[in-house]
C-alpha cells in the first residue's frame, strides 16, 4: 500500500480541531447552539446524531464553507474560513459528490491536483485500490453512483492530508469498495492522520471510531471516547449506547 | 492561477455539453436558413436581431441558472480546497459566459463568414449584432449567477430567472407602451431614452435598428433616438450602460459569493 503519511508532515497540536461556543442559525432556525468541541490529533472521531442534529453544518464550519454566527473554529491552530491555506492539510469526502458531467474522472483529478499546486505525486495505486483504473477515462455522466462515490473517496485520500473529513463515506459503495475504504481509514489512523467521520451506519463506526461526538438538536449531548460512552450508558454496542442517550434526553 | 484553472476545466466541461452544442447548432442552422431563404443581407440581420434579443438572454439566464444549481455540490468541493473565493468566482463566471458567448458567435458568425454575406455595408450591422449578442450573454450570465446565489431553492431560482427574462423582453416594453400612450400629449422622447437605457435588451434593439436605417419607421421618436444613439456620446453611453448592466449584477454576485454559506 502506498505511503499514507502527509508529504510535509507538520507537528499537529494535541487538539487539532477546536470549536469554542459556536452557534449557527439558518434564518430563524437554530442549527448549532453554543457548541464546544475538541478533536484530538491522530484519532478517529465519529460525529453522530439524528437527521437535522447539525452534523453537516458542523463539517461546513470546519471547512470554512459557512461561518458561525457566534464563537470560533480553529483547525491546526488556524481560524477556519480566514485564510484558505489551512485547507491544504484537509482531505474532504462530501456526502453527495457532483462532479462536472462532461469531464472524465481523470480530468476531475487533474483539476483538483492543479488547484493544490501538484502538492503530491500521482498515485495510481490509490485509484487501482478502488478499481477505478479504466473508469477514470470515461465521462462522469456515464459513471454509476457507486463509481462516483469511489472517485470521491480516492480524491479525499489523494493529497495525503493531515486531517480527513469523511461525510457518510460508505453510502453507495459496494461491499468490496467499502472494505477497501475502511482499510484505508485504519491505515490513515496508523499513519497519525486525524479522521472525522460522519455516518449513520453505527455498526461500521464501532470498528473505526476512537472518540464519539453525539449531537442532538444542535447541542453536544456526549463527547468522549467510545469506551467511555459504553461505560456511562452500560451498553456494549454503539447503536444501543446511542439509543440509551436519546432515551435519557427524551425523558 | 486558480481562476484560470477553474475556467479552463469549466470550459472543457461546457465545450462538450450537448446543450451548448445544440444552442450553437440551432443558431447556425437558423442563420444559414435566413441567409439562403430569407432574402439575405439586411433582412437576415434584422430577423437575427429579433432572435438574438429573445433567445440569447433566455438561454444565458436559464442555462446559466440550471448549470450553477447543478454545480453547487462541486463548488462546495472546490471551496474545500485551499483556494480563495474571489479566484474561484472569477473562474466560474468566465467558464460559464465564454462558452455561451462562443456558441453565439460561432452559430451566427460562421454562416456569414462562409457565405461572404457579412462584407460591405452589412459588416457594421453584423459586427453590432455580434457585439450586442455577446454583451447580452455576459449580462444575463451575470444575472444567472446572482439569482443562483441569492435563491437557494432551485425551482424558485429558475422561476425568478424566467420572470426576469420575461420582464426584460416583454413586460418592460409593455410598460413603456402604456406610459407612451397615457402621456402621448407630452414630449416623451427624452424620458424614453432614459427608460431604454435601463433595459439591456432594449439597448441592443435600438442600437441595431438604428444601424439598419430603420429609424425612419419610428417617426419623430426614431429621429430623436437616432440623434442621441447615433452620436459618439450616445454610443459611448449605450456601451457603458451595457457594461454597467454586466458589472452591476456581477459585483453583487461576487459580494454574495464571498459571504455566502455553502
Amino acid at each position: 500500500m502506498t505511503e499514507l503519511a502527509p508529504p510535509y508532515p507538520i507537528a499537529l497540536p494535541c487538539t487539532v480541531i477546536e470549536a469554542a461556543g459556536i452557534s449557527k442559525h439558518y434564518g430563524r432556525t437554530p442549527v448549532l447552539r453554543r457548541i464546544d468541541l475538541t478533536v484530538k490529533a491522530g484519532r478517529v472521531t465519529a460525529i453522530l446524531g439524528p437527521n437535522g442534529a447539525g452534523k453537516s453544518t458542523l463539517i461546513r464550519l470546519l471547512l470554512g464553507l459557512a461561518r458561525p454566527d457566534e464563537g470560533s473554529v480553529t483547525v491546526a491552530g488556524q481560524t477556519a474560513g480566514s485564510d484558505p491555506s489551512y485547507r491544504a492539510g484537509i482531505g474532504y469526502m462530501p456526502q453527495h459528490p457532483r462532479f462536472p458531467e462532461n469531464l472524465t474522472g481523470r480530468e476531475v483529478v487533474r483539476l483538483l491536483r492543479e488547484l493544490r499546486g501538484h502538492a503530491v505525486p500521482e498515485d495510481d495505486e490509490l485509484f487501482d485500490a478502488f478499481a477505478l483504473g479504466p473508469q477514470l477515462d470515461k465521462p462522469v455522466r456515464s459513471l454509476s453512483g457507486g463509481t462516483r462515490q469511489k472517485l470521491n473517496a480516492a480524491v479525499a485520500f489523494m493529497f495525503r492530508p493531515n486531517i480527513l473529513i469523511l461525510d457518510e463515506p460508505t453510502a453507495g459503495l459496494d461491499p468490496v469498495a467499502s472494505r477497501v475504504l475502511k482499510a484505508r481509514i485504519l491505515s490513515a489512523r496508523q499513519a497519525g492522520i486525524t479522521i472525522l467521520l460522519v455516518s449513520h451506519v453505527l455498526s461500521e463506526l464501532e470498528d473505526l471510531a476512537d472518540d464519539v461526538v453525539f449531537l442532538l438538536d444542535g447541542a453536544v449531548e456526549f463527547q468522549g471516547s467510545l469506551r467511555r460512552l459504553k461505560e456511562i450508558t452500560g451498553e456494549n454496542r454503539l447503536e444501543q449506547a446511542v439509543a440509551r442517550l436519546m432515551q435519557r434526553k427524551a425523558s | 492561477m486558480t481562476a484560470i484553472t477553474v475556467f479552463r476545466y469549466e470550459l472543457q466541461d461546457l465545450r462538450r455539453s450537448r446543450w451548448v452544442m445544440g444552442y450553437a447548432l440551432c443558431l447556425l442552422l437558423l442563420t444559414e436558413a435566413l441567409l439562403r431563404f430569407g432574402g439575405g443581407g439586411p433582412r437576415a440581420v434584422l430577423s437575427l436581431l429579433n432572435v438574438a434579443l429573445a433567445v440569447v438572454p433566455l438561454v444565458s439566464i436559464v442555462f446559466g441558472t440550471m448549470y450553477l444549481y447543478g454545480s453547487r455540490n462541486f463548488i462546495q468541493l472546490l471551496l474545500a480546497q485551499p483556494v480563495g473565493r474571489g479566484s474561484l468566482f472569477a473562474g466560474l463566471y468566465a467558464g460559464l459566459a465564454v462558452p455561451l458567448a462562443a456558441g453565439f458567435l460561432l452559430g451566427v458568425g460562421l454562416p456569414f463568414a462562409w457565405d461572404g454575406a457579412g462584407e460591405g455595408p452589412l459588416a457594421g450591422p453584423l459586427l453590432m449584432l455580434l457585439g450586442a449578442g455577446t454583451l447580452l450573454t455576459l449580462v444575463f450570465t451575470a444575472v444567472a449567477l446572482l439569482v443562483s446565489l441569492l435563491v437557494d431553492d432551485r425551482a424558485k431560482g429558475l422561476g425568478l430567472a424566467i420572470l426576469l427574462w420575461l420582464t426584460a423582453t416583454a413586460l418592460y416594453d409593455a410598460l413603456i407602451v402604456l406610459l407612451a400612450t397615457s402621456f402621448s400629449d407630452y414630449p416623451l422622447e427624452l424620458p424614453l431614452i432614459g427608460l431604454t437605457i435601463l433595459n439591456p435588451i432594449d439597448l441592443g434593439r435600438v442600437l441595431l435598428l438604428l444601424r439598419l436605417d430603420t429609424a425612419a419607421l419610428m417617426g419623430y421618436t426614431g429621429a430623436v433616438f437616432e440623434r442621441f444613439f447615433g452620436s459618439l456620446l450616445g454610443t459611448g453611453l449605450t456601451v457603458a450602460a451595457l457594461l454597467l448592466w454586466c458589472a452591476g449584477p456581477l459585483a453583487a454576485a461576487y459580494l454574495r459569493f464571498c459571504r455566502k454559506d455553502f
